[in-house]
């Protein structure tokens, strides 16, 4: 009797009958697929070796965008295209930032330009001759920049982060404000006159004029892809990780995830924070590039425009979200004409998006697993080792 | 026709049915637990459990036990406070007056996540699966639980986190396997069939390694068939050394597969007692079962 009870139902079959349910879920999969998973899928199902191979010359061409200068691409002679590319570049690193906080932990941050604005006051007042603080080299305010910039989060979010949902949004959309507000009111922060000169790295002069001059886009554009290459590559290791898996489950279903033992304010703390250090990076680069940081740049249409960047380009997904940014940044610059109507094209652009592509640009999930291949390879394995289906159902009987 | 084979109460009196998974995938699932089972010993104590909602004593006064190693049927008509027991139990509600006690410790004021690190893992009986991830990642959030890398273990991959992520690919597709569905792993959860998504639910709460599984209603929506699978299922946990807590609407499911019932009706205990004592227990029948014996009686 036994015997026949896990011959006809042991829990190795799948539940819902044993005809073709497999069968269904290759169709069902097959259904969804666009030209862009497809392209996903045969990425993934490339050797580590080859996608390296590919990936190499593609990011050789990105360094060197300036410098090709492309020329349908161009924003000149409107805007100087190093310059374009260094600003598309900063953008891409906050909507990095941000979409930690808003795509994978679920968070709505309304008022992500006050870590932008933490980063870029960092850089000013440690190299500005302006500033009466310790000087010390421009490289040493990024690491400086983010550690502040993780204070202001985990103190930002230790109170807020019980909230849920819209309650949230409001508080950090406060947030943002409180730290423009500051820059006006506290004396030491200069308000509207603001740190001249702000340091720069190190490089051999040109002449007079030092490589990493204000005016020079092409070094600056450089640095920052390169430390979009690294935070995305560390990025996405925190993704294939514990700490990656419980932002989607937090994002999925906050309490599903608490019941199933993820300490969700623990985490939701370590995604302001993670965030937060990202965005007081991108800031401190800003104010580098710039030379001159004060109150005026850091209002809250920038950090619509940031979440604007997130979402256009594919909440959750870092490639998506690198193309949103430098979208949002790219537009304006391009077409000159039409820079001063950006916030009515964007809002356009977003609620056809939400009609036609509510995942964005790039929209693929992201992989939380770190050895999914190892996964991946068993269970085509355990799909091969499986007896023909047709005959258990009718043997048994 | 499976759904043809015939129940045999006898069966389940002493469950020595082989468990249908090979010993390596059970070693594998068990990997990171110390299995102590000391059947008849008292795991969790629900003791004068009352939960009110306003003037609404949605559980009044309940008391019993769960002993290791046992399958305990929670069982009474809609609304009776089954699950608003569950709900104080892990920590969802806070109880308006009593306690719960796992292995002696109280779970008052304990935080939902630290009461499933304790040993208390449940499912939902309006399946709560991560939509957007895979059945595998699923899990393996559940096994998360006993993993410990911080975010800057994970940003530059040190040991731990190699180790906890290798064994969490294992484990986890050995809880699959165990489950019966290891071949969707890599789908993502909210495209799985019905049936593989409650099956999904039970592996997501093995993997936090519970000392006490509770499933809320389980057999929701499926039909015999189905549910003689699962009965073989739970079963076959049992096996592996876990205590569950059911509840479940479905008397011939329950009747079969628990040692115990317990019984509530309007937020009191009602019974408690052995499937044949429930059976028999004139005031259960009135209460839950008609005044006309069915056939459940007849079984």
């Amino acid at each position: 009797m036994s015997d026949n009870i896990s011959a006809g139902g042991g829990p190795t079959e799948p539940i819902l009958g044993s005809e073709g349910t497999q069968e269904r879920l290759d169709e069902l999969a097959a259904a969804r697929r666009t030209r862009l998973t497809a392209l996903g899928e045969w990425w993934e199902a490339l050797p580590r070796l080859a996608q390296w191979a590919i990936m190499l010359p593609a990011v050789a061409v990105i360094f060197l965008l300036p410098v090709i200068n492309p020329p349908i691409l161009t924003t000149e002679p409107g805007n100087d295209w190093p310059l374009a590319c260094f600003d598309m570049a900063r953008f891409a690193l906050v909507a990095l930032g941000l979409n930690v906080v808003v795509g994978q932990a679920g968070l709505l941050d309304l008022g992500y330009v006050g870590f932008f604005a933490v980063g870029s006051y960092v850089a000013a007042l440690w190299t500005s001759p302006d500033s009466t603080l310790v000087h010390i080299p421009y490289l040493w305010t990024l690491p400086l920049a983010m550690v502040v910039t993780v204070v202001f989060g985990v103190i930002l979010g230790i109170p807020t982060l019980r909230l849920r949902g819209d309650y949230l949004a409001i508080v950090t959309l406060g947030f943002g404000e409180i730290i423009r507000l500051l820059a006006t009111i506290v004396p030491a922060l200069r308000g509207q006159v603001g740190f001249q000169e702000v340091g720069h790295p190190p490089g051999p002069d040109e002449g007079a004029v030092p490589l990493f001059a204000n005016s020079h886009g092409t070094p600056w554009y450089m640095l920052t892809v390169a430390v979009i290459i690294v935070v995305m590559m560390l990025l996405g290791n925190i993704e294939r990780s514990r700490v990656g898996r419980a932002w989607i489950a937090i994002r999925e279903d906050e309490d599903a995830a608490e019941i199933m033992g993820v300490p969700t304010f623990k985490f939701k703390v370590w995604a302001f924070a993670t965030g937060a250090a990202i965005g007081g990076l991108s800031g401190a680069l800003f104010a580098g590039q710039v030379g001159f940081v004060n109150n005026q740049k850091f209002d809250v249409v920038t950090s619509v425009l940031f979440l604007c960047a997130v979402i256009l380009g594919g909440s959750g997904n870092k490639l998506g979200v690198v193309l949103g940014g430098a979208l949002v940044s790219y537009i304006p610059l391009r077409f000159t004409a039409i820079a001063d109507y950006k916030y009515l094209i964007f809002g356009v652009a977003l609620v056809l998006l939400m009609l036609f592509r509510s995942q964005g640009l790039i929209g693929a999930r992201s992989h939380l697993l770190t050895y999914a291949r190892t996964a991946r390879q068993r269970t085509v394995e355990i799909v091969r080792s499986r007896p023909p289906r047709d005959t258990s159902a009718e043997e048994v009987a | 026709m499976s759904d043809e084979i015939p129940l045999v109460i006898s069966d389940d009196a002493e469950p020595d049915a082989p468990p249908p998974l090979d010993s390596e995938v059970a070693e594998l699932a068990a990997a990171e637990r110390d299995i102590a089972v000391d059947v008849g010993e008292k795991l969790l104590e629900i003791d004068n459990l009352s939960v009110r909602f306003g003037g609404l004593a949605a559980l009044d006064s309940v008391s019993f036990d769960i002993r290791r190693g046992e399958i305990l049927g929670l069982i009474g008509p809609n609304g009776a406070g089954k699950t608003t027991c569950f709900n104080a139990m892990t920590g969802v509600y806070r109880p308006s007056s009593g306690e719960v006690r796992l292995e002696g410790e109280s779970l008052a004021r304990k935080k939902q996540h630290a009461i499933t690190r304790l040993g208390l893992a449940r499912t939902f009986q309006n399946i709560r699966l991560w939509g957007d991830m895979t059945a595998l990642e699923n899990v393996a959030v559940g096994l998360d639980t006993r993993h410990h890398t911080s975010l800057f273990g994970a940003m530059l991959r040190l040991p731990r986190h190699v180790r906890e992520e290798r064994s969490a690919i294992d484990r986890g597709m050995a809880l699959l396997e165990f489950v019966g569905i290891a071949d969707a792993a890599m789908t993502r959860a909210s495209a799985l069939p019905y049936g593989h998504q409650r099956r999904l639910e039970i592996a997501r709460a093995l993997a936090t390694d519970p000392k006490l599984l509770c499933l809320d209603e389980p057999a929701a929506g499926f039909n015999p068939a189905e549910k003689d699978n699962l009965m073989e299922l739970i079963r076959s946990i049992r096996a592996e050394g876990y205590t569950v807590l059911l509840i479940e609407h479905d008397m011939r499911l329950v009747m079969n597969v628990t040692d115990r019932i317990v019984v509530l009706e309007f937020g009191k205990k009602l019974a408690e007692g052995t499937p044949a004592e429930i059976r028999e227990n004139p005031a259960v029948i009135s209460a839950y079962l008609g005044e006309e014996a069915d056939d459940d009686g007849a079984a």
